[in-house]
């Protein structure tokens, strides 16, 4: 009695190899394949295949002026969809040398991190998916709902806002937006409290994910990886504090790094910054000056022939758009360089070696997004 | 040209009336006499004295005071108690109770509402069951679906797999005392027997998932397996305790050395890990991993569908319920507690007598507190990985059974108690 034919493999020195292809249509991996080589239960290799939901969004935006590049751009990741824009309009903002109203940087400062709130959850909650935890999955879910809230008392939309443009944000924030970000905001942190308490505090929780594919300071650095993932490594690089854009100078927090560089460490890091991200709202809700919140524009704002790189820190990492302008309203040449797609290199390099059930327990805590990555 | 045929109520009915008409005729006609004459050649069994005769059931529809004694005879059949009580049916209700209480329970845990809407805008009176008829939903939908088997799949082991499992579920059912003589099979081997049946599942899992013909199965089969055999042999040193405390295999017989004290007070070490080790025979969080869905997607189960994956799920649920009677038998006295219950009299016959009903009162609801005690981690626990779980099942777990074992020696030598009597 031989293996059955689906499985048969050459008579070699790699006999006992078995190729497992987990993706695209698998509910572990997300729009993405990962060829996954293994040896009994320990993965002897990893070779990660995105592509598949490629939309070339970088040559979309050299068909529209820049003012119509603003929903579509943030399509690609529509859970931080704030993040994926901001760089955007910062770098539009140098070309065409617009300038912002103060009130505008704040409240872009809080809807950015407000996003950051949204997609940690998110994140959180297929994490909780990816590990067995049902209730890890629920609980993060139901509570971003009420940040969504929040965010579609702003800007009119709940996930998909298109609420920053090139010289401010689309509209003011509603009359009583403050006292009620404050009372949501104190039933987030509450309910961050409980989390920790009962998600990361689970013993099996630990046993899963601590020590588990253990990113060095120097790997996490030659491998180019960003966010969160780098600073559960140990390395302190936040862009918000290295290359502070509008109003971030002004602001009090921390940048939370870890040295394990395990998978717990990767799960934690983000946790640690959702408490800031509430203190960064609630000192912006303080110090918001009331103005104007955009910059009158001409029709098609355009600029002088140039370039322009700016980059945010996102949810997931460094975002960085690229700007080229010819002097027309259409940009000439934009590339995003997106975190999920840096994270792609450090997958092969930690699953080698761990263990299959180890498998979605590292994938996700890379914070790799495969819509985001393929653009 | 194709001939597009209407659906009309009016002609349902119509199909209906003239069914429950034919059915009557033929029933009439035909069936009843043949009826009629297979009991007049076959001999008629006596009840208290008096023969069952034809004539006398014919009566009994008039009169059902001469019936009473004839039910109370039917629940002493071997047939009832396979078919009905303590047997399939009632444990197939019960696997059905326990799948709703989980997914309201899951649900409550989770600040959700859970299953809610079925039925609630067809019948009035499915508004206050909280969504109780999404498990005929559900049970229609499987049935309604197509059975899809693979190419290249082991076609009658794969088919058999899923009645097996059933009928090795069913088969836990058989030494289960609900009450004093509410057993199938009253034989001196019951443990035994439970084991050798539990010895059935891994060999069917990897069957099946050998039969399905892929990988995730493959894998998944192959986990089951690594599981339940290192899970199997704490089980079973768990059990130990007890035999030697009670000295027997007897199911009832254990319940009844447990008077006065239940075995969970002498033996909690031994409770504890045969619960651990069931959940871990049941493939239930956090020790589902042979259907772990991130990593295999559903494990051995992947390539069912339809109502082989049905069969599959009631045969996991039957032995949850098994598994939850047999952890009650035990260490949690069966079907002892106080008394709740009199006489049931039927047309002044007593056809269930006070210690029968208190005893299966007592049976069930402590049957349901631990199956609702088993479906609690699910909500708070992630899975655990293979070499954790193989891991605790040989060292940690066996070292803490043989303690349990120690511990039941000592009851034993110390004089405070003896094989059948405690506290003696």
């Amino acid at each position: 009695m031989g293996l059955p034919p689906s499985m048969q493999v050459e008579e070699s020195e790699e006999g006992r190899i078995l190729t497992i292809s987990v993706g695209p249509q698998h509910p572990g991996s997300g729009h993405f394949r990962l060829v996954v080589k293994v040896d009994g239960d320990i993965i002897v290799g990893a070779d990660p295949d995105p592509g598949y939901v490629h939309r070339g969004e970088e040559k979309m935006c050299e068909y529209r002026n820049y003012i119509q590049n603003i929903p579509h751009l943030e399509r690609p990741m529509i859970a931080d969809s704030c993040g994926i824009l901001y760089p955007f309009c910062l770098a539009v903002e140098e070309i065409a040398n617009i300038s912002v109203p103060e009130r505008a940087q704040y409240i872009r400062v809080i809807m950015a991190e407000l996003n950051r709130c949204i997609f940690e959850l998110y994140w959180l909650g297929i994490y909780g998916i990816f590990l067995g935890h049902s209730t890890m999955f629920m609980w993060p879910m139901g509570d971003r709902e009420l940040l969504i809230d929040l965010a579609d008392a702003a800007t009119g939309a709940r996930v998909t806002h298109a609420y920053f443009v090139p010289g401010g944000v689309r509209n003011d924030l509603p009359e009583n937006f403050k006292e009620r970000a404050i009372r949501q905001l104190d039933y987030f942190k509450h309910r961050l409290d409980q989390y920790k308490d009962i998600f990361y505090a689970n013993p099996l929780f630990l046993d899963r994910t601590q020590g588990v594919g253990v990113l060095t300071a120097q790997d996490a650095i030659n491998l180019g990886v960003t966010g969160p993932v780098l600073r559960a490594s140990g390395v302190k690089h936040d862009i918000r504090k290295v290359e502070p854009y509008d109003v971030y100078d002004q602001l009090y927090f921390e940048v939370h790094s870890m040295n394990e560089g395990d998978s717990y460490a990767r799960a934690y890091v983000p946790f640690l910054e959702m408490y800031e991200s509430i203190k960064i709202i609630k000192q912006c809700l303080e110090k918001m000056p009331s103005g104007p919140v955009r910059t009158k524009l001409g029709p098609n704002p355009r600029g002088p022939a140039g370039e322009s790189f700016k980059r945010v820190e996102a949810g997931r990492g460094e975002l960085a758009y690229y700007l080229v302008s010819d002097g027309t309203p259409k940009p000439y040449r934009v590339k995003l360089s997106v975190p999920s797609f840096r994270q792609i290199p450090a997958m092969p390099h930690l699953l080698k070696g761990a263990k299959l059930a180890d498998m979605p327990a590292i994938y996700w805590s890379l914070n790799y997004w495969p819509v985001e990555a393929d653009r | 040209m194709a001939t597009v045929t209407q659906f009309s109520f009016a002609d349902f009915v119509k199909s209906l009336l003239w069914l429950t008409f034919w059915i009557l005729v033929i029933f009439t006609l035909v069936l009843l006499p043949i009826i009629f004459i297979v009991l007049f050649y076959v001999p008629a069994p006596e009840i208290e004295g008096i023969e069952i005769t034809p004539y006398l059931l014919l009566t009994m529809m008039v009169n059902p005071e001469i019936g009473a004694p004839l039910i109370r005879a039917t629940f002493e059949t071997s047939f009832f108690k396979v078919a009905v009580f303590p047997g399939f049916t009632f444990a197939a209700l019960f696997a059905t109770a326990i799948i709703f209480i989980e997914r309201k329970f899951l649900a409550k845990m989770q600040i959700r509402v859970g299953p809610y809407y079925a039925g609630r805008e067809v019948f009035w009176w499915a508004r206050s069951l909280e969504g109780l008829l999404q498990m005929i939903a559900d049970l229609l939908k499987l049935l309604g679906k197509e059975v899809i088997i693979p190419s290249g799949a082991d076609k009658p082991i794969f088919w058999a797999a899923p009645v097996v499992l059933v009928v090795a579920a069913s088969g836990l059912l058989s030494v289960i005392p609900a009450a004093p003589g509410w057993v199938i099979a009253d034989i001196d081997v019951g443990l035994l027997v439970i084991f050798a049946i539990l010895g059935f599942f891994p060999l069917t899992a990897l069957l099946a998932s050998w039969a399905s013909n892929s990988k995730y199965p493959f894998i998944g089969g192959l986990r089951a397996l690594h599981q339940m055999i290192s899970y199997e042999i704490p089980l079973i040193l768990s059990v130990l305790g007890v035999v030697i405390l009670s000295g027997t295999l007897n199911m009832s017989k254990i319940v009844g050395a447990q008077e006065p004290y239940w075995y969970i007070l002498l033996l909690p070490i031994g409770a504890f890990v045969f619960f651990i080790t069931a959940l871990a025979e049941l493939e239930r969080v956090p020790f589902d991993l042979p259907e772990a869905e991130s990593e295999i997607v559903a494990g051995w189960l992947t390539e069912y569908s339809g109502m082989a994956y049905g069969l599959i799920q009631l045969a996991s649920y039957i032995k949850l319920y098994a598994l939850a009677a047999i952890f009650v038998t035990l260490f949690l006295g069966g079907w002892m507690g106080p008394p709740v219950a009199g006489d049931l009299y039927l047309f002044g016959y007593n056809i269930l007598p006070a210690e029968e009903g208190n005893g299966i009162f007592w049976f069930v609801v402590k049957t349901l507190g631990i199956s609702v005690l088993m479906l609690l981690p699910r909500g708070i626990n992630p899975r655990i990985r293979i070499d954790i779980l193989l891991r605790t099942g040989w060292a940690k777990l066996i070292a803490v059974t043989f303690i349990n074992i120690f511990i039941a020696l000592a009851l034993l030598y110390l004089g405070v108690a003896h094989p059948g009597v405690i506290g003696a």
